[in-house]
């Protein structure tokens, strides 16, 4: 499985400046943590003991996957994951 | 229908039909037109019910200074309402926003301060939140965290969607303060257990996500994620196409954030179509598209308005 993953400007300081990555993955967590094998650091950012982090949301083809299944949302080829921090609307 | 006053004519907004987008007639899309309140958006109601809250409450006095964060359409709808009932209004507002939201505050009698593009509403909130603490006799009413707010959509926007469209299924609405889906959404879900309640999220270019540290990223208070069923995120090419088409379609003149939710309705329309699923889908056009003409998103292609819209606080 590879997806293509979008880190936003903030996390790019794990990804060499890389906007678009890919990873490999049957859920989000496995993604996560190869995410984290090829740029260390980054899944604690992340994740933390209960889940996603509090100030970021990610994104599977544009749905919150917190509405799916978390961390344990299954990824498949061709997938686009987005991961963006929570900011106000108003 | 008549009125005792303007402020009186806020709500009792139409819902109409949209028979060229709906893909069958099992499967139904209607609007709720928000944009006909008295400062052409749906934060007319919570502006009102915010300051009625606050006079209720003792905290306002003749001549009294109100505080507000905004992107542009709650700071005009509490300067239309402050200015009825005798108050100052200052307003806290990013500076990537659009020019025609500087000059309808300022013809309404705001003041404005700028905060900084990078982080969007979030630094407009952090900069409110310390003129907040300079000004103690100042009053913040704070759309993000007002039950008030909220309140205004459990009470009028989610009664009014019950009783014109008895038959709903979906709620489809945008996610900004989340006081509309919130408010709307646990009035409708306790009429309707299966209700569908749908957020669509703008995406902004990467200036609006221009945090230092993750740590700075916001939740607005009143944001209760177990009211909704499903969120999506819609970038600017699909809620220009969807603006766009509903004016085409139906002859709706929306704003931007509108299209963003109408490409989330048009997808829960597609979901239930697929599955042979009656609908009944109700949307919020949040306001018209008046205030975004200078944007650039209502000319030329999509990828021209996509352009244009890069680094704009569009909805």
């Amino acid at each position: 499985m590879s997806v293509e993953v979008r880190i936003p400007t903030i996390l790019r300081t794990y990804t060499g400046g890389e906007k678009i990555v890919t990873a490999q993955g049957a859920s989000l967590q496995e993604l996560v943590a190869n995410l984290d094998s090829s740029y260390p650091g980054i899944a604690d950012r992340l994740v933390d003991e209960a889940g996603l982090r509090r100030f970021v949301n990610v994104y599977l083809n544009d749905e919150d996957v917190r509405f799916l299944d978390g961390l344990g949302t299954e990824v498949t080829d061709g997938d686009s994951i987005t991961i963006l921090p929570a900011v106000a609307g108003g | 229908m008549r009125f005792d006053s303007l402020l009186d004519s806020v709500g009792h907004t139409p819902l109409v039909g949209l028979p060229a987008l709906s893909p069958s007639p099992d499967v139904r899309l209607w609007a709720k037109l928000e944009d006909r309140n008295p400062t052409g958006s749906v934060k007319d109601r919570a502006a009102l019910a915010m300051i009625t809250k606050a006079e209720k409450d003792g905290l306002l006095h003749p001549g009294a200074t109100l505080l507000e964060p905004t992107s542009g359409n709650t700071g005009i709808a509490l300067a239309m309402v402050a200015k009825q009932r005798g108050y100052r209004l200052v307003c806290v507002m990013p500076e990537n926003t659009s020019d025609e939201r500087t000059q309808l505050l300022r013809m309404w009698g705001a003041e404005i301060i700028y905060s900084p593009a990078a982080g969007g509403s979030n630094e407009a909130v952090r900069v409110a939140k310390k003129i907040s603490a300079e000004n103690p006799d100042w009053v913040m009413l704070y759309q993000y965290g007002n039950e008030a707010n909220a309140l205004a959509h459990y009470e009028t926007t989610g009664p009014e969607l019950l009783a014109d469209l008895p038959t709903i299924t979906h709620f489809i609405a945008g996610l900004g303060t989340t006081g509309t889906l919130m408010g709307a959404g646990r009035f409708l879900r306790e009429a309707k257990p299966d209700i569908q309640i749908v957020a669509a999220e703008p995406r902004y270019g990467e200036l609006v996500y221009g945090l230092r540290n993750l740590d700075e990223g916001f939740v607005p208070e009143l944001y209760d994620e177990s009211v909704l069923t499903n969120r999506y995120s819609v970038g600017p090419r699909d809620a220009v196409r969807r603006t766009r088409e509903l004016l085409d379609k139906e002859g709706i003149f929306a704003g931007i954030s509108t299209g963003a939710i109408v490409h989330a309705a048009l997808g829960m329309a597609a979901k239930a179509e697929k599955a042979g699923q009656r609908a009944d889908i109700a949307f919020i056009v949040c306001d018209g598209g008046w205030k975004y003409l200078s944007t650039g998103a209502y000319e030329g292609t999509l990828e021209e308005a996509e352009a244009a819209l890069e680094g704009q606080l569009w909805a």
